[in-house]
């Protein structure tokens, strides 16, 4: 039986929370179509989907302004949703079709939506760190107040530009809060395998960073965290980093049946499962279960009709192919 | 006219954009100390160190740092100090910088200026001599400069700053000192223009960068032995000025393809290709490219000289193929 989390006894605002839940479920409901895409041979590459992280997704971005800019993974559609983008243009640009948020020249490792500071999930692991301080570095020159969040795995923290960005972000002071999303598994192997020392907020913490760690299938906490974090970092306090612990339930990729792991493994972390506790939690400050039911209801239905409406929009003209490589220089015609 | 060197030149085109575009600013390791040529010098004087930004020796983190501040609407120039340690960026730039505007759909542009001091110099060894042109002009969404005069080496960093695409801008460390006398107010080249360094009758050496002052040399020898040589200076191999090259070609007949690079896989294969390709009812002679050996640069002198296509044998090449047809 999934305990009610610590945070329900203090101030716990339950009609927020309440939605909160339902962004939850638009996540999960929306990478259950995406899955469902793939197996039906409308999600044409691979997709990483990050079923079971949904409170860091919620968590992290529900606390982001519009104008804040956010950068993200291969594992991003939760933050992408979050941040604002709307879902029928993401399903599209999974599906390879007109009206994608990428006019589906970039799949599910590379959507980006500028309209809601959304710089861009990335198909290199960490690559997205020193384009997010970069990104700070251009708001600071601006002067403007808005800040940056930068999401990557526990796998990135092995990568150079993990060092190179937290450095700079330290340097220059800048307006940065770096979330490790620890899922556990980087690609196919178990990171703390592959990871010497303490992990991400040790390697913060030694560059000045000042680092804290959550769990993150706890989304009242999250939440919290976030908001007191974001608050420092947006009064000029410098970059900071958070690290939410959490557990990927499926593969690597959508066709990875993730074999390596017990599966009793699995299926005690699916008792931990973000969106169950939550439902716990409101449950207990008033939120009847039935409610609950139909919020979810409600976030499948949305993405059931995106699902259906993606499916059925057009390919992009193939001249699509040649647009927005550069001005200067821009593609001949086919050398063939 | 002012006497002024290649160096000079390439500060003043970046001091005089910055005074035109307030979103323009450096950022690279010892900025504020004038770049380790000297080539930012006073620089930080006159903008700050907010514009003129020293930066950690983290060339992967400059590089991805100036593409998240040109997506948010500034314009950086990047110094890679070598073009050998911009290696240390490739992911930033080849992934990066020339993937986003096109992966996003459009949505965001990368006006950013890489410049990569680049070419043999000075027994600099095999990590500090290297020239990759090649690899840049193969990689979609990039834009490829490499100045070979003190005119050039401000009218096209001019240019590298107000593209909206990003830009690889290639300086020749062996012609930082290099003097010329060239008019004031010099500004922006159109890009993708090549320029006739020198008019000729009977051949054409199509070359680039330093390797332009070499091929000027072999031009004047071969005056002596009565053979006419026009030379192009492509300014930007991408994009490459087919039509100067291609008019050049049908007058002469004749083609040379030069470069410092090493002749395997470099850029010369390219032009070279596409004039046999696209002129060979009209060529008196094969093309002919003329390039490096495979080996890295060497220290000592008399080896590192290997590296080097002299001017003797751009001559002896174009007098081979002046004696065909």
């Amino acid at each position: 039986m999934t305990q009610p989390d610590a945070a329900t006894a203090r101030n716990f605002d339950a009609a927020r929370f309440r939605d909160l839940y339902r962004q939850m479920w638009r996540i999960r409901a929306f990478e259950e179509q995406a899955l469902r895409g793939a197996k039906e041979g409308l999600v044409l590459g691979a997709i990483h989907p990050s079923i079971g992280q949904e409170a860091v997704a919620v968590g992290v971005c529900g606390r982001l302004n519009r104008d804040d800019i956010l950068l993200s993974t291969h594992r991003g559609h939760g933050h992408t949703l979050i941040k604002g983008a709307a879902p029928e243009a993401m399903m599209r640009e999974l599906f390879g079709r007109d009206g994608g948020n990428c006019g589906g020249k970039g799949g599910s490792m590379h959507i980006a939506d500028a309209g809601v500071g959304m710089l861009g999930a990335n198909g290199v692991v960490a690559a997205n760190i020193p384009i997010a301080v970069g990104a700070a570095h251009a708001i600071r020159l601006r002067k403007e107040s808005r800040i940056v969040c930068c999401i990557f795995g526990d796998g990135a923290i092995n990568r150079g530009p993990f060092l190179e960005g937290l450095n700079w972000a330290k340097v220059f002071d800048l307006p940065v809060l770096f979330v490790c999303e620890d899922n556990r598994f980087a690609a196919t192997t178990r990171t703390a395998a592959m990871t010497a020392g303490e992990g991400a907020a040790a390697r913060a913490e030694a560059l000045g960073i000042p680092a804290d760690s959550v769990d993150g299938n706890d989304l009242v906490a999250v939440d919290e965290l976030v908001d007191e974090t974001l608050q420092e970092v947006r009064a000029g306090g410098g970059p900071r980093l958070i690290v939410a612990r959490t557990y990927r339930l499926t593969g690597h990729t959508g066709a990875d049946p993730a074999t390596y792991r017990p599966e009793s493994e699995v299926a005690t972390a699916w008792e931990d499962d973000p969106i169950v506790r939550l439902a716990a939690t409101l449950e207990a400050a008033g939120v009847s279960q039935d409610d609950c039911a139909a919020l979810a209801r409600q976030a499948q239905e949305e993405m059931a009709g995106v699902f259906e409406r993606a499916s059925a929009a057009p390919w992009p003209p193939v001249g699509h192919a040649y647009t927005d490589v550069q001005d200067t220089g821009s593609p001949e015609e086919r050398p063939w | 006219m002012v006497k002024t060197s290649y160096l000079e030149a390439s500060r003043q085109a970046l001091a005089e954009e910055m005074r035109r575009d307030d979103t323009v600013w450096a950022l690279g390791e010892d900025l504020g100390r004038g770049g380790v040529f000297g080539q930012y010098k006073g620089l930080v004087d006159e903008f700050g160190p907010e514009r003129i930004s020293d930066a950690p020796i983290s060339e992967a983190c400059i590089a991805g740092a100036a593409v998240g501040a040109a997506m948010m609407g500034t314009r950086p120039v990047v110094e890679m100090r070598f073009s050998d340690f911009a290696l240390c960026a490739t992911d930033e730039i080849v992934n990066q910088a020339a993937k986003a505007r096109f992966m996003f759909g459009g949505q965001l542009g990368v006006p950013l200026v890489m410049r990569q001091p680049t070419g043999a110099w000075r027994s600099s060894a095999a990590q500090h001599s290297q020239s990759l042109e090649a690899w840049y002009a193969h990689i979609p969404g990039l834009v490829v400069t490499a100045p070979a005069t003190v005119a050039d080496a401000k009218a096209l960093l001019k240019a590298a700053i107000r593209c909206d695409d990003p830009v690889i801008h290639l300086e020749h460390k062996d012609l930082w000192a290099f003097e010329e006398e060239i008019p004031a107010g010099i500004d922006a080249a159109p890009l993708g223009a090549a320029r006739i360094a020198r008019e000729g009758e009977d051949v054409t050496i199509v070359t680039w960068s330093k390797m332009v002052h070499t091929a000027l040399e072999a031009a004047n020898a071969l005056t002596d032995k009565g053979i006419s040589a026009e030379i192009i200076d492509l300014r930007t191999l991408w994009p490459w000025d087919r039509e100067a090259v291609y008019a050049s070609v049908r007058k002469t007949g004749r083609a040379i393809v030069a470069h410092e690079a090493v002749l395997v896989g470099g850029f010369g294969g390219e032009i070279a290709a596409r004039i046999g390709e696209d002129l060979y009812d009209q060529l008196k002679a094969p093309v002919r490219r003329l390039g490096a050996p495979r080996i890295p640069v060497s220290y000592a002198p008399p080896l590192e000289r290997e590296y080097h296509v002299p001017a003797e044998r751009i001559a002896e090449a174009a007098q081979a193929l002046a004696a065909r047809g």
